[in-house]
């Protein structure tokens, strides 16, 4: 990996004094972080309304900017003019430190998403175990939340989010440790390292189990983030708002914008865990760029990691507006008496044909496994999503197509 | 309850013996966004559970019935309007029917226009369906069916502005006949929409009905036997979604409803038990079809001449008597009860209105399900509060 340095060693590692060293931190680290985690706050929500609308034959927000781009900074700024209401009988110091808890979960977990070959703020030999620990914070500002505002509605979103949110981090931790095993580290840059070359050699193709392991860590994600159709906490038909019900104003714009933030943060663990992260999967391309021009071949990583990212991020989106939301008692089963079991034995078949087939060498018969297997999953998806589509299509106009074939009317849908 | 709500003591804290689940009162509306209006629902809950709920009604109260005595029988119509503002061509019908069959058999009333009204009526009851499927879409979470199904309303609405002037509150069905005539574009719009409208459902049934966290957000959810519905009197698709095949176009046509053909279709409990959720709203995309089936046949057929009597002058004086018409509109039964004096202002007028019997099954069915079926329950009931109110 050459002399590879993260942005915090830089910093620490300098000659300076305490305060600079501080100072050091603090740019490298919080600033650019924050800004980051701004931008994708702001771009995510446009892009929702966006592919909302477009889902919904509609156009979404045109008016401010093109296509209306800057509708969400309009709207920040209208949030930020609107007067900060505390409800009578709230407990205001949890009232206000709510919205900050959970914009910090979804923020300091960044520190562990690496962009590319060295640009990770902090390169933990913990890192996955960081991720589900830190991750989690959110859930507690979601909690706060519910209990301050004192509010029956936000009650019951709060302990919908505390019960979902607790549940799925089985799950999702039963997915984390397939990865550290098949990795044999939990530091978030060396399972990356793991991955390169071929596209074949991501994790998601590594052995037959782990497509099954990434829709565990995507379904409880999905969960952890609180999106449809696991939007129990907030359902707007059900909870009038949930936990954020009696938020307003700024407040209310830090828990938006800490929900789009982790709506990110969980698609980018998810491309550096089984998509291998920053690379292109283009075989010697990113390791040649690498020693050509290592600034190159990290601006090319960002771009690599934040598309695949946003395209993850993207089914999220997808998924909410085409899903019905599921009721608690689904969502429970779903979680302990499907997901968990499930997890539990992709994990060993997983470490089991980890122990069989220790495939190290990524170019000889590793490669060669992961080529075929690569082939069937890309094949089988289709072939699924094919079938599944002319399934529903069938089930639906079963009843249309009798009673339309009985009235002789040909409807022409097949 | 308020004081409750209001105090800022903070809780006395509790010992361990004390940490046993209490039962919460719950108040539901009327500013909540799945009562589809101001309904007003308390709910007795043991966490996600509901004990026992009862509904409360009467926050869009508006003296309907006082008005019409005090205004003439044809100023009345567009009161009825605002009842079932959904469906207001089925109003303004069963108010018309009523205010004719005073009249007896002096009134007659041109086919043309008898043709026009089924027409409107069934059209206006696929736009009122289009809305119950898709805001039931929203009440279970699903929000995109919404505008699924707005798309297609719009175009009725836009057929309907052509018509009557109006997109919802018509007052379009006169005593006599209609207010305004067909025309060749009109019909032709109709025939172009039912060519475009067929094909939709199946968009419908791929987005909901076939989608299975819907189907498991509904099967089995508020199961509402038939000897309940009965004793309630429900009617319309609740009815029918409890296997009863219950619909005042077959069993007592009024109008010409029999000279189409058509289905009446009845829930049979495919996703899950016979009268649930899942049936009533089935019920309802399904009767959309049959809409169009009858829509089509009108058209064809639709007749010249007269569209409206000539004998309804401005100010009409129907004679001493009394009348009880019915007619099935989309949501169930709308019943007009109104009794002349010989005056020209009626004295005394009475509306059964199917939302108000359908609103009062609720607490019956939603017993011992979770909150979140509790909204899944109200939307498969589909009211409209100006009717329960009026």
């Amino acid at each position: 990996m050459g002399d590879s340095y993260t942005l915090v060693e830089w910093a620490l590692g300098s000659d300076a004094g305490f305060w600079w060293k501080l100072i050091g931190v603090v740019t490298a680290w919080a600033v650019p972080i924050t800004v980051w985690v701004s931008l994708v706050g702001l771009f995510s929500i446009w892009l929702e309304r966006k592919v909302s609308a477009h889902i919904q034959c509609r156009l979404g927000p045109m008016e401010v900017g093109p296509h209306g781009a800057f509708q969400t900074l309009a709207d920040g700024v209208k949030l930020l003019a609107k007067e900060d209401i505390v409800p009578q009988g709230a407990d205001r110091f949890l009232f206000a430190m709510a919205p900050i808890l959970s914009f910090v979960g979804s923020f300091v977990v960044f520190a562990v998403v690496p962009f590319g070959p060295n640009l990770v703020i902090a390169d933990l030999n913990l890192g996955v175990y960081f991720l589900a620990a830190i991750g989690s914070i959110e859930a507690i500002g979601v909690i706060a939340a519910g209990w301050a505002s004192n509010n029956k509605w936000s009650v019951f979103g709060a302990v919908r989010a505390a019960t979902q949110v607790v549940s799925y981090e089985i799950p999702l931790s039963l997915s984390l440790v397939t990865i550290a095993c098949l990795a044999g580290s939990l530091s978030t840059l060396d399972i990356v390292n793991a991955q390169s070359g071929w596209i074949w050699n991501w994790f998601l193709f590594r052995n037959p189990f782990m497509v099954i392991s990434f829709l565990i860590f995507y379904i409880s994600c999905l969960a952890e983030c609180k999106r449809a159709p696991f939007d129990l906490p907030e359902a707007e038909s059900e909870l009038v708002s949930g936990f954020h019900t009696e938020y307003s104003g700024m407040r209310f714009a830090i828990f938006f914008l800490a929900e789009y933030a982790a709506m990110y943060v969980v698609s980018a663990v998810a491309v550096v865990l089984f998509l291998g992260g920053w690379h292109t999967g283009i075989g010697p391309l990113d390791g040649w760029l690498l020693e050509q021009s290592p600034i190159l071949a990290n601006l090319l990583g960002a771009l690599v990691i934040i598309t695949k990212s946003f395209l993850l991020v993207f089914v999220q989106m997808w998924l909410r507006w085409t899903l019905p939301r599921i009721r608690l008692d689904q969502m429970m089963y779903l979680c302990l008496k499907v997901l968990v079991p499930i997890g539990m034995i992709v994990f060993m078949a997983a470490a089991l044909w980890q122990g069989l087939f220790p495939v190290r060498d990524l170019d000889g018969v590793g490669s060669v496994f992961g080529l075929v297997w690569f082939v069937v999953v890309c094949g089988g998806t289709f072939a699924w999503v094919r079938n599944t589509i002319r399934g529903t299509k069938s089930m639906a106009s079963a009843n249309y197509l009798d009673r339309q074939a009985r009235l002789g009317h040909d409807v022409g849908v097949s | 309850m308020s004081s409750e709500l209001t105090s800022s003591a903070p809780p006395s804290p509790v010992s361990a013996g004390d940490l046993r689940t209490e039962e919460m009162l719950l108040n539901m509306g009327p500013q909540h966004p799945a009562t589809h209006g101001v309904l007003r629902v308390m709910v007795r809950s043991d966490g996600e559970m509901v004990i026992d709920c009862e509904s409360h009604v009467g926050y869009l109260h508006r003296c309907f019935e006082k008005h019409c005595e005090s205004v003439s029988w044809l100023q009345s119509v567009l009161y009825t309007d605002r009842l079932d503002y959904l469906t207001a061509m089925g109003n303004n019908w069963g108010y018309c029917m009523a205010v004719e069959k005073l009249f007896g058999d002096e009134l007659e009333i041109p086919e043309r226009a008898e043709y026009i009204r089924v027409i409107c009526q069934e059209l206006n009851r696929i736009a009122s369906h289009l809305l119950a499927i898709g805001t039931y879409g929203m009440d279970v979470g699903a929000i995109t069916p919404f505008l699924y199904c707005f798309r297609e309303r719009e175009k009725l609405l836009y057929i309907f502005e052509t018509i009557s002037g109006q997109r919802l509150n018509y007052n379009y069905i006169r005593p006599g006949g209609v207010a305004y005539d067909f025309t060749d574009e009109i019909c032709k719009m109709i025939r172009d929409f039912c060519e475009y409208f067929r094909p939709k459902v199946t968009e419908y049934n791929d987005l909901l009905s076939a989608n299975q966290i819907f189907k498991g957000r509904t099967a089995n959810v508020g199961v509402l036997p038939l000897e309940t519905a009965i004793d309630f009197g429900c009617t319309g698709p609740v009815i029918r979604g409890s296997g009863a095949p219950r619909d005042l176009r077959k069993d007592q046509p009024y109008g010409i409803y029999d000279r189409f053909e058509f289905d009446v279709i009845t829930g049979s409990g495919e996703a899950g038990t016979l009268g649930d959720c899942y049936d009533r709203y089935i019920c309802r995309v399904r009767e959309m079809e049959e809409s169009i089936r009858i829509v089509e046949q009108a058209v064809k057929d639709l007749p010249g001449g007269e569209f409206r009597s000539p004998k309804i002058k401005q100010k009409i004086r129907p004679p001493k008597a009394e009348a009880y018409t019915r007619i099935e509109n989309s949501r169930g039964e709308v019943g007009f009860y109104v009794v002349s004096d010989g005056k020209d202002i009626s004295y005394r007028t009475k509306c059964r209105a199917p939302s108000f019997h359908n609103i009062h099954v609720l607490p019956e069915i939603s017993r011992g399900h979770m909150v979140a079926d509790l909204i899944a329950i109200i939307g498969s009931m589909d009211i409209v509060l100006g009717e329960v109110d009026r």
